[in-house]
């Protein structure tokens, strides 16, 4: 795997160089490529990565004109969790069933179901509440995905009560017996809810522990509230350790990194049935949502640029085609806007549907 | 003649083996105890959590996630309060996902007063779970009831909530489960744990049948023709001596065990309302925003021109806690006395 890295990388950088002899005038001097560490993930996986993180990218900052532009009312999501994301979103099993990976994710989570296929189209029915939203049926906030045919559990505004729920998708994996692992996503602030601690106790129960992947999103913030001023601990990670949880914190803007660690720890979960955590440190940089004024920040580290511009120096990716690819991603979610612009809205008499299976009668005027 | 903690366990085992129930957990719920009441006893599927209400809660739903059934036990009432946003959140589940995700759990806690619980052992829940939407919410006042609801609980495809009126759990009730042994000391032989030891027993079944009570069907356990009288779990039993008591002095009381608080028979509270002109309803959850009230908001709206007296609501006050000395859980909740004492005072009121 590593020699075929190798191998693509000289061929694009070879490519790239070329590409920046037409187009510049210090060609002579242009620098050869980059010896960067990708960990010897390939080219083909690499620049999948990196596709799927322009893509989150800019769908989430299409989900933020949409909110500008007065066609939803409220906006949170995933814009510096995309190194973190993507990756995950890869390496889950996705499928429908306790054979299959559970998801419990947060709202910052656009860039794991872009990378397990998410239409854009699906993501901005769910902003602009349609009714052809598959998810809520334009029932909830932007980035509360459903998607059971994936495993997808809902995504509750309420982040930490996620972490409790997930150790009922694991005990129920665990008794089916696949090899299937339950992952459950959070950031920092929600972990100072009695849930986070919940999960780790019930997920490490000697003899009895449960396969999932716990993870934390350490953005170091919770809405306006700093992490420094709220935690002793010196990691959150640390706390896993107390329940002898396989934990690490890892660099979570950097996908190379993040796709090495999931996928070790995923294998390491599959093949003992434990517990493992990660907490990933990420960037937040359109703030914690529209109510904070989803303007962009610019103090923090943008995991897709930094990653597009190593792909550059490496010479993995060529200028021009870094720029069709954000140009392609435009232009499919202006196309993705149009269609659910054109769609048609919740009725009102649909309050009373699904509050019991099969919309059985649950408004007491009619008992 | 089973007690209502055996019913419980009878119906567990049905499920268990009959309904695909796969996970009857919570503190103290497997062995060796076999739940607090002991209604857990000799559950194959029974297991021990941790001491942590949202943990069970949380687990519960998850479990249901992935469409296997489970039962969850929260071992009082007074404790399920730290829970109240994942109960929502399981009472949204369906509705905010469009109908993708029902979770079929069961959450059992027992309810209410009568034993000198003190504080944390006496509080009752019926008012707050019938705010829950999305839940299904039952309180039997009998072991057969207490069967068929539980059993119903079980199968329902949606979040329900199983009341057990903690007083009533050794009570006996005048009707046999179906397949349950006529004798009483034949059945606690079959399905009592022995007291010590009991790494090696194992209960020994009776061939119990499958028997249903359905969600929103009341049942009319005195008949009568002046007053209707709307309770449900202890309180029932309370309301029935009354109505036996008031009847040697002329009075003729209708009792409805309502059974299932949400959905609620209201065909029966109707009927029974425009026979007799009069409501009183009897519960033990405190007063203010009582279901009760609920009930009574509705007699008043749609049967106002029918009646021949005030709709009343008979509630635990509304206090912090029920005290542990007598004075203080009778002051607390309601008494025979001031049921009868009701009852005569609206019968006794002219238009």
């Amino acid at each position: 795997m590593k020699k075929t890295s190798v191998s693509s990388s000289k061929k694009s950088a070879s490519a790239n160089k070329a590409l920046l002899i037409k187009k510049t005038k210090t060609t002579e001097k242009a620098k050869a490529p980059a010896k960067i560490n990708f960990g010897g993930l390939s080219k083909e996986l690499l620049l999948t990565m990196h596709s799927h993180m322009v893509k989150s990218r800019v769908l989430e900052e299409r989900l933020i004109k949409i909110y500008r532009a007065g066609e939803s009312f409220f906006w949170i999501g995933g814009p510096g969790e995309e190194a973190w994301g993507v990756p995950l979103g890869m390496l889950a099993k996705k499928g429908q069933g306790p054979e299959y990976d559970y998801l419990h994710l947060h709202y910052r989570c656009s860039p794991t179901l872009i990378a397990m296929g998410l239409d854009m189209t699906d993501s901005i029915r769910l902003m602009m509440n349609r009714a052809t939203d598959p998810n809520t049926g334009g029932r909830n906030f932007s980035n509360h995905f459903v998607i059971p045919q994936w495993n997808i559990a809902p995504v509750t505004s309420p982040l930490e009560v996620q972490y409790p729920i997930a150790c009922g998708t694991a005990h129920v994996q665990k008794r089916t017996g696949k090899k299937a692992i339950t992952i459950v996503t959070g950031g920092d602030a929600g972990t100072a809810e009695g849930d986070f601690a919940s999960s780790l106790i019930l997920a490490s129960r000697k003899g009895q522990e449960l396969p999932m992947l716990i993870t934390v999103q350490n953005n170091k913030w919770g809405i306006s509230t700093c992490y420094d001023g709220q935690h002793g601990e010196t990691f959150i990670a640390d706390r896993a350790r107390a329940f002898n949880i396989k934990s690490q914190v890892i660099n979570g803007n950097d996908p190379v990194e993040v796709y090495l660690t999931l996928k070790e720890d995923m294998e390491y979960i599959r093949k003992t049935g434990k517990p493992a955590f990660v907490e990933a440190m990420v960037s937040r940089l359109y703030g914690h949502s529209s109510a904070s004024g989803a303007n962009p920040i610019q103090n923090e580290v943008d995991p897709v640029k930094e990653f597009e511009m190593k792909l550059l120096k490496a010479g993995l990716l060529k200028e021009s085609e870094a720029k069709e690819i954000w140009a392609t991603f435009e232009a499919e979610g202006v196309r993705a806007t149009e269609t659910a612009r054109a769609e048609g809205v919740p009725t009102p008499e649909s309050i009373w549907e699904h509050t019991y299976v099969g919309s059985e009668n649950a408004d007491w005027r009619k008992f | 003649m089973a007690n209502m903690a055996q019913a419980i366990r009878m119906a567990l085992h049905y499920a268990e083996t009959n309904y695909d129930l796969k996970d009857v957990f919570g503190q103290d719920v497997g062995a060796p105890l076999g739940g607090v009441f002991t209604a857990t006893q000799g559950i194959k599927t029974a297991w021990n959590s941790p001491l942590d209400e949202r943990g069970i809660i949380g687990m519960a739903m998850g479990i249901a996630m992935t469409g296997d059934r489970c039962v969850a036990e929260i071992q009082f009432a007074d404790y399920i309060f730290n829970t109240i946003d994942l109960l929502k959140i399981a009472g949204n589940t369906l509705w905010c996902t469009n109908g993708q995700y029902n979770l079929p759990m069961t959450v059992m806690t027992p309810v209410g007063a009568g034993i000198r619980g003190s504080v944390y052992h006496s509080h009752s829940f019926d008012a707050w779970a019938s705010r829950l939407a999305g839940w299904k919410v039952v309180m039997p006042s009998n072991p057969l009831d207490a069967y068929g609801l539980l059993l119903s609980c079980i199968l329902d495809p949606n979040p329900t909530m199983f009341l057990k009126p903690k007083a009533l759990m050794r009570v006996r009730g005048e009707e046999l489960i179906p397949g349950e042994p006529a004798d009483e000391k034949e059945l606690k032989n079959m399905i009592d744990a022995p007291i010590g030891d009991r790494s090696a027993w194992k209960a020994n079944w009776p061939k119990i049948q499958e028997y249903l009570v359905p969600f929103g069907k009341g049942k009319i356990t005195r008949e009568g023709n002046q007053i209707t009288v709307v309770s449900y779990g202890r309180h029932l039993l309370l309301c029935n001596e009354v109505a036996d008591q008031l009847a040697a002095e002329g009075y003729s009381v209708e009792v409805i065990d309502l059974r299932s608080i949400y959905p609620y028979d209201w065909q029966m509270i109707k009927s029974s309302v425009q026979k007799t002109g009069r409501f009183l309803c009897v519960n033990e959850d405190t007063e203010v925003t009582n279901f009760g009230e609920h009930l009574s908001y509705r007699v008043t709206q749609e049967l106002f021109y029918e009646l021949q007296a005030r709709p009343r609501v008979i509630a635990g006050k509304h206090v912090p806690g029920i005290g542990l000395h007598p004075n203080l859980e009778d002051a607390s909740v309601p008494q025979k006395h001031e049921i009868a004492e009701a009852i005569k005072e609206i019968c006794g009121e002219i238009p």
